[in-house]
């Protein structure tokens, strides 16, 4: 098995509060890690570092066989990334947004143009290729973001709550998308408050108050903690 | 009433994002909006708080009309849009202030309409409301909506961000504000979250599309939804795609729930069907609907 993250002592702290506090932790090549937490535990903290945009106030990460404290340079152009809030340009269309990520990623037109077709026709898009994103349903914004963020084949994918206010049906689709990607061989760090998409995940752990507090597949916490869903597992262990 | 809703429509160029809608609000009711994305249930929140002009029909709001009450209708209600704006260089405790004092009001006065969930994040008082999580700008939000006790309380989409164990909390305060004369109009993603209401409206392109109480949809549903477990869900799921009778099948977490095409058949033969193509543990259950079901068979229409 290959690692392809790998967090030792993993810390942030802001003033003398420390938001993620010594994370350990190991992901394995395809894997889809579900990353749990309660609001404010510091998911959205540690994932900043893995992907090279904020440093380690301690400790370190391998992530894509980079340091993210001294190559996040190299770490970020060997990850796709989605936030919690940020995903596209609304002002612009979804031809647009993709010609613009792929020029950040150093794609050539030609495979720009070659990937656009592709993302169109896999989501379906053709009709709405002129539009600007601002306009499409929350979800589809979501499913052509997660497209954008796989543009340079990157071998890990980070995705920041990725459903949050998605419908039913679309969380569905999008799930579809990441199995997809999964089974290709990228990996997947993912979270969610969706407690049956933490059951789609191979493996998860549950952040508390910036520390991993259980880590292992769903079915092994389940058992583990006595309970019949995950639900029970973070409600037994977040407060 | 405490809303009323009628014949209410709204384009935007040729996009019809409300068609003739008309609903009635009973006071204290916990009132639910449930629809895909792109239902146009912002559009109406957005026209019910005034903040946006319908192309035709009218709307009263705790007494007040859309149109020509907008003033008195502003001081009324509490409205938590969908993507709020927080003011992200104030702390905490600024934006509370902020939002009591143009409502003539102070944080003291209405201390225990929000204390369940501001709790949580007083503690961090001080911290700038930029520097939160997204879950606790979420609670910040929704603690500015309510802190001038509203009569009639708007939530676009509240829980979103929010995590299990704090949608729970927040949910048992609805219950508790309802208690004190406060009517709430709330929309989510969350199907769990649509079964607590009283009611629920499902809207779909812009159509109201069924109204009642959670129990009486459920019984009206006329599917049969079976729940399967087995070894691997993700490989039943492609099998049963291409099974000739499914209607459905969508994975539900650890399980998957099924509907059949034919009005009449033995769940076993599904579990056969499932054994006969390699997949092992089967276990098929015919269960009571879920809102979530519903919801996946009305999207589909
Ligand atoms: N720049 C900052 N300055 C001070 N505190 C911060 C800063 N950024 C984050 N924090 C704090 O760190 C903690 C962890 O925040 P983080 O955004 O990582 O949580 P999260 O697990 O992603 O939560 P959510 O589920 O709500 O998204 C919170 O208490 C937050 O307020
Ligand atoms: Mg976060």
């Amino acid at each position: 098995m290959e690692t392809t993250i790998k967090a030792t002592n993993l810390t942030k702290s802001f003033g003398d509060f420390t938001a993620v506090d010594k994370l350990n932790f190991e992901v394995e090549k395809g894997e889809i890690f579900g990353f749990l937490g309660a609001n404010g535990a510091g998911k959205t903290t540690a994932m900043k570092m893995l992907i090279g945009i904020s440093k380690p106030s301690a400790g370190d990460a391998v992530v894509a066989g980079y340091q993210v404290s001294n190559q996040a340079e190299l770490v970020k152009k060997n990850i796709g990334y989605m936030s919690q809030k940020f995903a596209l340009y609304d002002d612009l269309n979804i031809k647009e947004n993709i010609q613009f990520f792929g020029g950040i990623y150093g794609l050539d037109s030609k495979s720009i143009e070659v990937k656009y077709n592709r993302v169109v026709e896999n989501l379906g898009l053709q009709d709405y290729a002129k539009q600007l994103v601002r306009s499409l349903p929350l979800g589809w914004k979501q499913k052509l973001a997660f497209s954008v963020a796989l543009l340079h084949q990157p071998k890990i994918v980070f995705l920041d709550e990725p459903t949050g206010g998605v419908d039913p049906v679309t969380r569905r689709q999008f799930w579809e998308l990441i199995y997809e990607a999964a089974n290709q061989g990228t990996t997947i760090f993912v979270t969610t408050h969706y407690m049956d998409e933490a059951e789609y995940c191979d493996r998860i752990s549950i952040m508390v108050e910036g520390e991993i507090k259980a880590l292992d597949t769903p079915k092994v916490l389940k058992k583990e903690f006595g309970v019949s869903s995950l639900n029970d597992v973070f409600l037994k262990l977040a407060r | 009433m405490s809303l009323h809703i009628n014949n209410i429509s709204k384009s935007f160029k040729d996009l019809k994002a409300v068609k003739h809608i008309s609903l009635e609000v009973k006071e204290n009711e916990l009132f639910g909006l449930i629809g895909p994305d792109g239902a146009g249930k912002t559009t109406l929140f957005r026209i019910l708080a005034s903040l946006l002009l319908p192309d035709e029909g009218s709307a009263n709001v705790a007494g007040f009309d859309v149109i020509k009450d907008y003033k008195k209708l502003r001081k009324n209600i509490g409205y938590m849009p969908g993507k709020f704006s927080l003011y992200q260089d104030l702390t905490v405790e600024e934006n509370l202030n902020f939002f009591a004092t143009i409502f003539d009001t102070n944080i003291e006065e209405n201390y225990d309409l929000i204390k369940d969930i501001y709790i949580q994040i007083e503690p961090f008082k001080k911290r700038k409301a930029g520097d939160l999580s997204g879950g606790m700008k979420q609670k910040l939000a929704l603690s500015c909506a309510l802190i001038h006790k509203p009569k009639v309380l708007f939530l676009d989409e509240p829980t979103t961000g929010v995590d299990p164990v704090s949608r729970k909390e927040f949910w048992d305060m609805l219950k508790k504000l309802q208690k004190k004369d406060i009517t709430i109009f709330v929309s989510t993603p969350y199907m769990d979250e649509a079964a607590l209401c009283d009611r629920i409206a499902f809207i779909n392109q812009g159509e109201i599309l069924q109204v009642d109480t959670p129990s009486a949809i459920v019984k009206n549903f006329a599917k049969e939804v079976i729940n399967i477990r087995t070894n691997s869900i993700y490989k039943s799921l492609q099998v049963l795609g291409k099974y000739q009778y499914t209607h459905s099948n969508y994975p539900f977490g650890e399980s998957l729930h099924y509907m059949d095409s034919r009005d009449d058949f033995d769940p076993n033969e599904i579990k056969k069907h499932l054994e006969d193509e390699g997949i092992e543990d089967v276990e098929v259950q015919l269960i009571t609907p879920e809102i979530e079901d519903i919801f996946m068979e009305l999207s589909r229409e």
